[in-house]
């Protein structure tokens, strides 16, 4: 990876190209003004005499070398460029979702159904994320939706960084909802913050209610759990009441909605949970605006 | 999993701070793993193909496990639950998804070799001995 911005050295490629077109100094004033490390660099040389003969235990210094003191995140660039999406999308008034579940659970589906019955309200762009093959975007685009593909190549989850790169080839008006739909994959998509304002973990009523506790990371991080393909109820041994005390077990403030995008039913709620959640973001930034057009009036009377 | 996106990051972090303190090579690379981080001993096997062609390359990893607990909100103690991922308080058996400590992932530190600040009082540095891979317990 690129020692600046975190960019992978080759994998990920947005509309089939490398995620990594741009020069690195591109990247440098928004990595310098946004520097959390915290390390606390010991330049002295220790007599490790002791721990050598016996051997080191884990963190503790060893041999003869300089010891540096870090105590930081594994993940903590991720979280930094997250961090920058996430100022990025809010200022913009722009609520992203980021769209999770196995493969097959009907992320796509959600989508295109959902993007149709927004249509007219809030504008929509959407983050397809998936190994290989545009056949998702292509899916998105035929509904009239803005659509960027990311292939992760053989990684296993979106990070921060291709959520960055393909924000820039998205248009994003105050009030645009942007789903971002990660690489079909209970585990890991759960520990990469891409900056998203919500998680949303989808279970489709085909793969079973004791989901949420064999692959509790999702559920832990997911706002909203939604079961899919209720349609398919009567034809499977889904308890929705199990399901839900399992996902409550795992994170006690999990909301949870029951829909069909094939029959639409509970569809309605899922766009009123959309729709609320867009609410306040638009109204700071038409907060934000009027200040800003306040700051400019009274700039013109002391002109005048 | 992402084992190796997560070795690639470590050691990615680990050459930063070296270049930094102008040292050539990473011989110790101490991590801090939660159990609930869930891949614990599968690092070591993407640690030593992720050091490749770096400064860490043949640096020891010493991966130090932090135990599961959580938080019951009835007994208001930190409490550790009889299974992982069985979110339920020992004692009176309610939920308890207040997650105190096993979900860390942490670089401690690293240990350095050349560079400025080398270590002094005479004696002369060692080659790193052990190999990428092992465990130092």
């Amino acid at each position: 990876m690129c020692g600046v911005c975190g960019c992978g050295e080759g994998e990920a490629r947005i509309e089939g190209k490398p995620a990594h077109a741009h020069a690195h100094s591109d990247h440098r004033p928004a990595h310098d003004g946004h520097d959390h490390d915290h390390e606390h660099a010991h330049d002295h040389a220790h007599d490790h005499g002791a721990a050598s003969a016996l051997g080191a235990g884990p963190g503790e210094p060893s041999g003869t070398g300089r010891w540096v003191e870090i105590e930081r995140d594994i993940l903590s660039k991720n979280r930094d460029l997250a961090e920058q999406n996430r100022r990025r999308l809010t200022q913009g008034g722009v609520l992203a979702i980021n769209v999770m579940s196995s493969p097959g659970a009907g992320k796509t589906t959600l989508l295109t159904a959902s993007i149709e019955a927004l249509k007219g309200g809030q504008p929509i762009a959407v983050i397809e994320g998936d190994q290989e093959t545009s056949r998702d975007a292509d899916r998105i685009r035929a509904t009239g939706a803005p659509a960027v593909q990311v292939n992760t190549g053989r990684g296993c989850h979106l990070d921060a960084h291709m959520v960055g790169h393909a924000l820039d080839r998205l248009p994003l008006e105050p009030g645009s909802v942007l789903f971002i739909e990660n690489v079909g994959n209970l585990v890991c998509p759960a520990a990469f913050d891409l900056g998203e304002a919500r998680k949303v973990a989808l279970l489709s009523v085909t793969e079973g209610d004791d989901k949420p506790i064999k692959y509790p990371d999702m559920f832990m991080a997911a706002d909203l759990m939604i079961l899919t393909k209720i349609d398919l109820l009567p034809h499977v041994d889904f308890d929705v009441g199990r399901v839900i005390d399992h996902a409550r077990a795992v994170n006690d403030r999990i909301e949870v909605l029951e829909l069909s995008a094939r029959t639409g039913a509970g569809m309605e709620r899922w766009l009123e949970w959309i729709r609320r959640a867009v609410r306040p973001l638009l109204e700071e930034r038409a907060a934000a605006a009027e200040r800003e057009l306040s700051a400019l009036k009274a700039r013109l009377d002391a002109a005048e | 999993m992402h084992e190796l996106t997560l070795a690639r990051s470590l050691v990615e972090m680990a050459v930063d701070y070296a270049e930094r303190n102008g040292a050539t090579r990473v011989t110790r690379i101490s991590v801090r793993l939660g159990v609930l981080a869930g891949i614990l001993r599968s690092l070591y096997f993407c640690f030593e193909p992720a050091t490749k062609g770096t400064r860490c390359e043949g640096a020891v990893l010493d991966i130090e496990e932090v135990p599961l607990s959580v938080h019951c909100g009835y007994c208001q103690e930190i409490k550790t639950p009889r299974a992982l991922y069985n979110f339920r308080c020992p004692t009176c058996g309610r939920p308890t998804p207040k997650v105190v400590t096993g979900r860390e992932m942490q670089l401690v530190g690293i240990e350095l070799d050349g560079g400025r600040a080398a270590p002094a009082r005479g004696r002369p540095a060692q080659a790193p001995a052990a190999s990428a891979g092992e465990p130092a317990r």
